[in-house]
């Protein structure tokens, strides 16, 4: 007998929530328990008085699972609203990564080269290393780090996904 | 405002709340507590003999009159062993409060004695739940808690009150009425859905109400809705096991239960109805049996309060979101507004009556006097021997929870409780319990299998020291009959472990706590049984002695369709292959 399990679109869903202790907890726990992919997970608080926070995860699965995750987000009791971008139109989507590269001689030149092309700036700097900070989608950082392993890649942070719809309207 | 300590805003909170009992254990950390409840003037605390047995007693209280259930146990293991309870209540949409004690907020993460991550531990396991850190914190928090126990689909929730925070004192005041900042479930159902809904039932040649525990939890007026809903439409009706009472089983309308253990005609009728109708069910896999097959011609309508619950398991052509009461009030409102008739189900009903004419839950009997009793006939003649008397029915898990909802016939909500979602043994009997505290004068039995009852006998001592006359019914075959029937239908009967070995003499040991022993052994002494079972007073436990071997049919085996039903011994193979082996 073979186990099969389904794959699916990739697909960014926005979730407010109640900034407390244990509700990231309760959304990552709800994705282990029911088998839904994570990709990508990201979280900050996003309101002056600190009481909301917004996740924004990076999931997969064919329609009707996307629904489900959804779902089952939505009644969760410190949820406030899940929304999947891929629902609302256009979104712009960024990653952060921090990329330290070590080297000299013409490694290091052609670092900063490719650096300087993919628009990363120079965030610190020794005489053998430098540490690059590049934002873009998450496909543009992907590029980058896979380049920056010819050049002498020691370590590589990344945010994750955060993402936002276009146009005047809020979430 | 007032000013007082934790433990008397939690004892203070409860009675604001409308509680009259808690079920729990004491320990080191919910000491305050306790001492809070001495010698309460309203509240009762019902001792257990374990803390699983407490939730279970909320269960049967909650699930027998629609209140939630209030547990309270101590930290570490009394939270461990309040697990499978609060699970069971999860799966179940049981509202249920567990407060739980916590060691000081000044050693939580040291490791602490009776420290357990409760929070962590029951995450999952119930609707919502808080760690209380701050005494003022408390009483907005317990009065939340009933209000999400409570509102939208039911479900446990649990409170960890650190002792430091239940000796601390703080403020409390009751909170105005309660609306959540983010929990707002939708329960008025969308007006253009019931339209649709309508439009589809007045159209339909084939329609078929599945309906389920929602209706139960929606309260009696959703099961009067109900009926006058079927009656206007003339439509036929079966239900889950949660379901049963909803809808009285002496209708005419009614086709009994449906899915792996439910009949022929019920099956038969949703794979070939044009028009499924749900109402609070869920489409668990006990119900659908083998998906691609699942009513294949039918248009389906799922009216939930849950919209998880809505394409999970089976998508459906509409939905309507709602409290599944007022969604079947506003169906019967736009039903008449519109002015439909039933329309004429005639030939549906041939159709159905040629399936019921299978006799599906007819079973093999010999009818001498010194006969073995056959187990459905246990359960047929103890329905006979209680109608008029409005009994509670509980029930553990098994073949004989089978045989009962086959068998024993509901007519009214809230007379059914057995552990459905979960399928938890040792559920019944502690169930029995919280629904007698919370009918006194009521004729409670549990029909319990001699395997499962064991599994929480220890309440023998609870039901002595309350004075509680619960009935206990033991379908004794000296199995695991439903472990063991899979065993014949799967592992060509090698019967691994399934054997009830060493089992107590309960007649002694109903005599041991102070109860009524009887035993019943052949088909002449049953009905005499029974009638001594309901004239005693005080707890009885009966040992009715059942055919070892019966089987509970009809069955729709693991991996088959609706119509592919075994319906007698006859039919078994002994034999499956893997896909249908991987499946429970």
């Amino acid at each position: 007998m073979k186990i099969t399990t389904e794959t699916g679109e990739r697909h960014v869903l926005a979730v407010t929530v109640d900034n407390q202790a244990g509700v990231l907890a309760k959304i990552t726990g709800l994705f282990t328990a029911r088998g839904y992919n994570i990709e990508s997970l990201t979280v900050a608080d996003i309101t002056a008085d600190h009481a909301v926070s917004r996740i924004t995860i990076v999931t997969s699965g064919p329609p009707a699972v996307i629904d489900q995750i959804i779902a089952q987000l939505d009644r969760l009791v410190p949820v406030h609203r899940v929304i999947d971008l891929a629902d609302q139109g256009a979104h712009v989507e960024r990653e952060i990564a921090l990329v330290k590269v070590a080297g000299t001689g013409d490694k290091r030149i052609e670092a900063l080269r490719m650096a300087d092309v993919f628009r990363a700036k120079v965030v610190d700097t020794t005489l053998t290393s430098f540490i690059f900070e590049i934002t873009g989608s998450s496909d543009k950082v992907d590029r980058f780090i896979a380049l920056m392993r010819e050049c002498g890649l020691v370590e590589v942070g990344r945010t994750g996904v955060v993402a936002i719809a276009r146009g005047p309207e809020a979430l | 405002m007032t000013e007082m300590s934790g433990a008397d805003m939690v004892v203070q909170a409860l009675v604001d709340l409308g509680v009259d009992t808690v079920f729990g254990y004491p320990g080191g950390a919910v000491l305050p507590i306790y001492d809070a409840l001495y010698n309460h003037p309203t509240i009762r605390h019902i001792l257990v003999r374990h803390e699983q047995a407490a939730t279970h007693a909320a269960e049967g209280y909650a699930r027998s009159t629609g209140k939630p259930g209030v547990v309270l146990v101590t930290s570490g293991p009394g939270a461990t062993n309040a697990v499978t309870g609060i699970t069971d209540a999860l799966l179940d949409s049981i509202p249920m409060i567990v407060l739980t004690g916590q060691v000081p907020t000044t050693l939580i993460g040291t490791d602490a004695f009776q420290e357990c991550d409760t929070v962590g531990i029951t995450r999952h396991c119930t609707k919502h739940n808080y760690l209380v850190m701050d005494p003022d914190r408390l009483g907005p928090i317990i009065h939340e808690a009933f209000h999400i126990a409570t509102h939208g689909r039911p479900g446990p929730v649990v409170i960890d009150i650190p002792k430091n925070v239940q000796v601390a004192t703080g403020t409390y005041s009751v909170p105005e009425l309660i609306e959540h900042h983010s929990y707002r479930p939708q329960v008025e159902p969308d007006a253009d859905a019931i339209a649709a809904t309508i439009d589809l039932i007045a159209a339909a040649e084939r329609p078929i109400f599945y309906t389920g525990g929602g209706v139960i939890n929606a309260g009696p007026d959703a099961s009067a809705a109900l009926r006058q809903l079927v009656g206007l439409t003339g439509a036929p009706i079966t239900s889950t096991l949660m379901g049963l009472g909803a809808f009285p089983a002496d209708d005419p309308k009614w086709l009994g239960m449906l899915g792996m253990h439910g009949t022929y005609e019920s099956n038969m009728a949703m794979n070939r109805a044009d028009l499924i109708i749900a109402v609070g069910a869920r489409f668990d896999d006990r119900v659908t049996g083998r998906l691609d097959a699942f009513a294949p011609h039918a248009k389906k309508i799922h009216i939930d309060i849950d919209r998880s619950s809505i394409n999970k398991i089976v998508p459906v052509d509409l939905a309507v979101l709602g409290d599944a009461g007022r969604a079947l009030d506003a169906l019967i409102a736009a039903w008449q507004e519109k002015g439909h008739k039933a329309r004429d189900l005639g030939e549906w009903w041939r159709r159905i009556d040629g399936w019921r004419a299978t006799r599906c839950l007819d079973f093999p009997e010999k009818k001498e006097p010194d006969a073995d009793i056959m187990p459905q006939r246990a359960v047929k003649a103890l329905f006979e021997a209680t109608r008029g008397r409005d009994p509670i029915i509980t029930t553990e898990v098994g073949q004989h929870q089978m045989w009962a909802a086959q068998h024993f016939g509901f007519s009214a909500p809230n007379r059914w409780l057995t552990s459905g979602g979960l399928g938890t043994m040792g559920y019944g009997f502690p169930a029995a319990v919280g629904a007698q505290v919370a009918r006194p004068d009521r004729l409670v039995i549990c029909i319990a299998g001699e395997a499962s009852l064991q599994m929480n006998i220890q309440e023998m001592g609870t039901v002595s020291q309350h004075r509680l006359p619960v009935k206990i019914f033991i379908l004794n075959n000296e199995w695991m009959g439903m472990v063991r029937q899979w065993q014949e239908l799967t592992y060509e009967s090698r019967y691994s472990n399934s054997y009830s070995d060493s089992l107590p003499d309960f007649v002694k040991l109903a005599e041991a706590y102070g109860w009524t022993g009887l035993r019943i052994d052949t088909l002449g002494e049953l009905e005499d049984g029974i009638r001594t079972m309901i004239d005693t007073p005080g707890p009885v436990i009966v040992d009715c002695r059942v055919a070892k071997l019966a089987n509970c049919f009809p069955m729709i085996p693991s991996g088959a369709a609706h119509t592919e039903m075994i319906l007698q011994p006859s039919d078994v193979i002994g034999t499956m292959d893997d896909e249908a082996k991987a499946l429970v």
